[in-house]
């Protein structure tokens, strides 16, 4: 699967996948394969070999 | 001073500020605080996987409203997407639209913005469009449902202050929604010339975060944004070509030689 446009290999929810990156629920957004992922189904939702996931967050900017 | 009334709130802070270029994330608190700014921009980004930085969240006073951009947009699509995004956050529904595909100037696209505009503003966002000041587009920004329209003051980070000042006045003049200044405003003296033309408000980023004192500078763009304001409402004096003497031409002693 693609994690931020990186070829990345893991078997599990998204919750288990966040969890292995140190990643807070609240500081994200994450959108699967174009679509925004609800963060009440982070726990149900089971990573695919074909998913393209894009983690983001808030930045600085102007 | 009569507040700010845009985007379904109430501010009495007239001056937002940005949160990009700052040489550490610590002196933004500290910037906040002295610019009494109520609304505050951020970018939304990939976060570095391998590199998870503390997040910007975390400097971020809670009353603050959040005005994420869809910065790295390129056309209505790409920021349609990002608003989501942000949205998704949970932190309100405040997007301002930058969609910008030219690298040299940052200039928004006026066309594109609308477009992004109409979808998102149906779809329940209080909509703040940068754009280029066109009295067109601004019209069509107002019949789109923007919330306030945004026209640049010059290129994002030029500093140069209010080079698009003429048909900024237009905007001001003729448009019933907010108009907030944003980009280019460098120096306290500009963001004072803008709120005494009688814009709502102004966005200031760069010449904040980049100044050698950014606390002390965010302070003296807070006194401009309110003197701009005062004196706005105050209405300012005539302009004329030739003198007139401010003290009495009568009761003037007498010549030393009569």
């Amino acid at each position: 699967m693609l994690v931020n446009g990186k070829e990345e290999q893991f078997d599990g929810s998204l919750s288990a996948y966040l969890e292995a990156r140190s990643i807070a629920w609240e500081m994200v957004v994450v959108e699967i394969n174009g679509l925004i992922v609800e963060k009440h189904t982070y726990l149900t939702r089971m990573l695919q070999p074909d998913d393209k996931i894009e983690i983001v967050s808030f930045v600085g900017g102007g | 001073m009569e507040l700010f009334k845009v985007g379904g709130k109430e501010l009495q802070s007239r001056l937002f500020t940005g949160t990009g270029k700052f040489a550490s994330k610590e002196i933004i608190p500290g910037v906040i605080e002295a610019s009494e700014t109520q609304v505050i921009t951020m970018a939304l980004r990939r976060v570095d996987l391998d590199q998870p930085s503390e997040n910007i969240m975390n400097y971020i006073p809670k009353h603050i409203t959040l005005l994420p951009n869809t910065s790295g947009a390129r056309n209505a699509k790409e920021a349609i997407r990002i608003a989501r995004l942000a949205r998704e956050m949970g932190c309100g529904n405040w997007i301002k639209i930058e969609v910008i595909s030219d690298h040299k100037y940052l200039l928004p696209d006026n066309y594109e913005t609308v477009k992004a505009t109409e979808v998102l503003a149906n779809e329940g966002f209080q909509v703040f469009p940068y754009m280029n000041p066109d009295l067109y587009i601004a019209r069509d920004l107002v019949n789109a449902g923007a919330a306030a329209v945004m026209p640049l003051g010059a290129p994002i980070g030029t500093n140069r202050g209010l080079r698009t000042k003429e048909l900024t006045q237009i905007l001001i003049d003729e448009i019933k929604i907010p108009v907030i200044v944003d980009a280019g405003l460098g120096k306290p003296s500009h963001v004072v010339e803008a709120m005494e033309m009688g814009a709502d408000a102004v966005l200031v980023n760069t010449a904040i975060a980049t100044a050698g004192d950014p606390v002390e500078m965010a302070r003296a763009f807070c006194m401009a944004a309110k003197s701009g304001r005062i004196a706005y409402q105050a209405r300012t004096g005539r302009i004329k070509q030739t003198a007139s003497a401010s003290s009495p031409l009568t009761g003037f002693l007498g010549d030393l030689n009569g």
